[in-house]
């Protein structure tokens, strides 16, 4: 009888739940899901790493390439992100050119990168104005059940701490660059920019990490990126309904704790890979 | 043709509460609207602020394809073209952002299964692109008549490196700026539409520009009230 209702009147079914402040799947209005991560499960990419927020997977593959540095910044390198969506991780993407969600996430990972300086751009040049590594950031999400853009933030962050560089000399009197691929660096990280996305109901409620359902359910969503001293790199909230100052306070406190969370679960994980 | 009308007004205002003593003081550019300039879209608007000008036309209520219909609700479309070059994946996002805005306002339920097409040419570019985009945007569906429950308009604030806030700030203020932040605000309750990012900031820094924004909000109301009434006084 309950499924029936669902099917229904799917937003009356919600409200019921979220006037004893908790959610279908039995979680708390500020409760994330249960998040896992897993790195370095790519052999043939140079960093990787698979998150699953809940049943949302996204697996991010990172590539080093060489390149000629840009023309107006000869001693930076290259981060290129992009996210696909493809048909395999939900019913709604088609096959084809990037539809409009991958490519405003996609404009959201390159904003995080940049706002963030996660990584320093001229930690990626070689030899200026000659030679600079681009690292190729593959984002693909395999399942599709809401909050994409955190797990794709984490999914970089780890894949970014996972990245490992050989080693490149330039010969004085050939001028070709030499690879040492016994010698190995990892990248300088400089901050851990963590997303915590909320979602708006019936203007004045937030809940924090919505699945596929909630989203489309939701009159407005709100994304938040911090790094750990509290600065924000990100204020995502394309459109929706209004929000007040206060209820904006509340959401920066959510996502200082949820910035502690996923810090933790980053530490245990790096600490566990590093002896090989 | 109706009467094209232009507004002249430059308004002042002082950052909230406490206005810092050093840097000079928050000011918008002067800003002028104009409407109904263009015969085949339902509604039109060129906005300027300063030196940037975006031009709008909306159209609409207009029939749908059926792949995109909504059955309850009228279906918005956003689109948003570059001065040079072709629209790419930046123009994508930004239309989203205006897309969702417009969406929150637009009453769609009142037109079921039609569509409202927004487009947007960037004229010139001179800083706060996104902002003067959305009160092109808003001031069009004005004239256009669609029915929303209340206006909205765009503000941007950059963050200097030592952190005096600057409204609306020009190209060469945004290039200098450690944090550019811009937002939508409705006219009703001067609540958040919208907030786009770029820079690092602190969160006191967040609420302090949210409450200039808000203040500046309310001369750009003023300004879309006057406009209008002396639009419509004439006629």
């Amino acid at each position: 009888m309950a499924a029936g209702f669902k099917t229904v009147e799917p937003l009356e079914y919600y409200r019921r739940f979220l006037k004893e402040n908790c959610r279908p799947d039995g979680r708390e209005l500020g409760e994330f899901r249960t998040t896992t991560v897993n790195i370095g499960s790519i052999s043939t990419a140079d960093g990787s790493a698979l998150v699953k927020l809940g049943n949302t997977t996204v697996i991010c593959g990172i590539k080093a390439e060489f390149a000629a540095p840009p023309t107006d910044a000869p001693d930076k390198g290259y981060v290129v992100p992009n996210v696909d969506l493809p048909p395999l991780c939900s019913s709604r993407f088609r096959s084809g050119p990037p539809g409009e969600e991958a490519q405003v996430a996609s404009q959201f990972i390159a904003d995080v990168i940049e706002n963030s300086q996660i990584i320093q751009k001229e930690d990626l040049c070689i030899s200026p104005g000659k030679l600079s590594w681009v690292l190729y950031c593959d984002i693909i999400c395999l399942d599709y059940d809401g909050n994409i853009l955190d797990a794709c933030t984490f999914a970089l962050l780890a894949a970014l701490k996972n990245v490992q560089l050989p080693e490149v000399t330039i010969n004085e009197e050939t001028a070709l660059a030499e690879v040492n691929l016994k010698k190995k660096s990892y990248l300088n990280i400089r901050t851990h920019p963590v997303a915590t996305s909320f979602a708006v109901f019936d203007d004045t409620l937030l809940i924090v990490d919505p699945t596929g359902e909630e989203e489309h359910l939701a009159t407005g969503t709100l994304t938040v990126v911090m790094d750990e001293e509290g600065k924000l790199c990100c204020l995502h909230k394309p459109g929706g309904s209004g929000l007040t100052g206060a209820k904006l306070q509340d959401c920066m406190s959510r996502a200082v704790t949820r910035h502690k969370e996923v810090k933790k679960l980053m530490d245990e994980v790096i600490k566990s890979m590093k002896p090989k | 043709m109706e009467g094209v009308m232009r507004t002249d007004a430059k308004m002042r205002t002082e950052s909230g509460a406490e206005s810092s003593p050093r840097g000079p003081g928050c000011s918008l550019r002067h800003f002028a609207c104009e409407q109904n300039l263009l015969s085949r879209p339902d509604g039109s608007a060129s906005f300027l602020q300063g030196d940037t000008s975006v031009l709008a036309g909306v159209y609409g209520p207009a029939e749908v394809k059926v792949s995109k219909e909504i059955f309850n609700k009228a279906t918005l479309e956003v689109i948003l073209r570059p001065k040079i070059g072709l629209p790419g994946v930046a123009e994508k996002s930004r239309e989203r952002l205006i897309r969702n805005t417009c969406e929150a306002v637009v009453l769609g339920a009142l037109h079921p299964r039609t569509s409202i097409t927004v487009v947007l040419q960037v004229v010139s570019d001179a800083g706060s692109l996104l902002a003067c985009g959305l009160n092109a945007a808003c001031m069009a569906l004005v004239d256009a008549g669609v029915p929303m429950r209340a206006l909205f308009c765009g503000v941007t604030c950059a963050l200097d490196s030592e952190g005096t806030l600057v409204l609306d700030p020009t190209a060469k203020q945004e290039k200098e700026a450690r944090a550019i932040l811009t937002f939508a605000l409705d006219s009703v309750e001067r609540k958040l539409l919208m907030s786009t990012t770029k820079g690092l900031y602190s969160d006191a820094e967040l609420q302090q520009c949210l409450a200039a924004a808000q203040a500046a909000s309310q001369h750009v109301f003023r300004f879309y009230r006057e406009s209008l009434q002396r639009r419509y006084s004439k006629s």
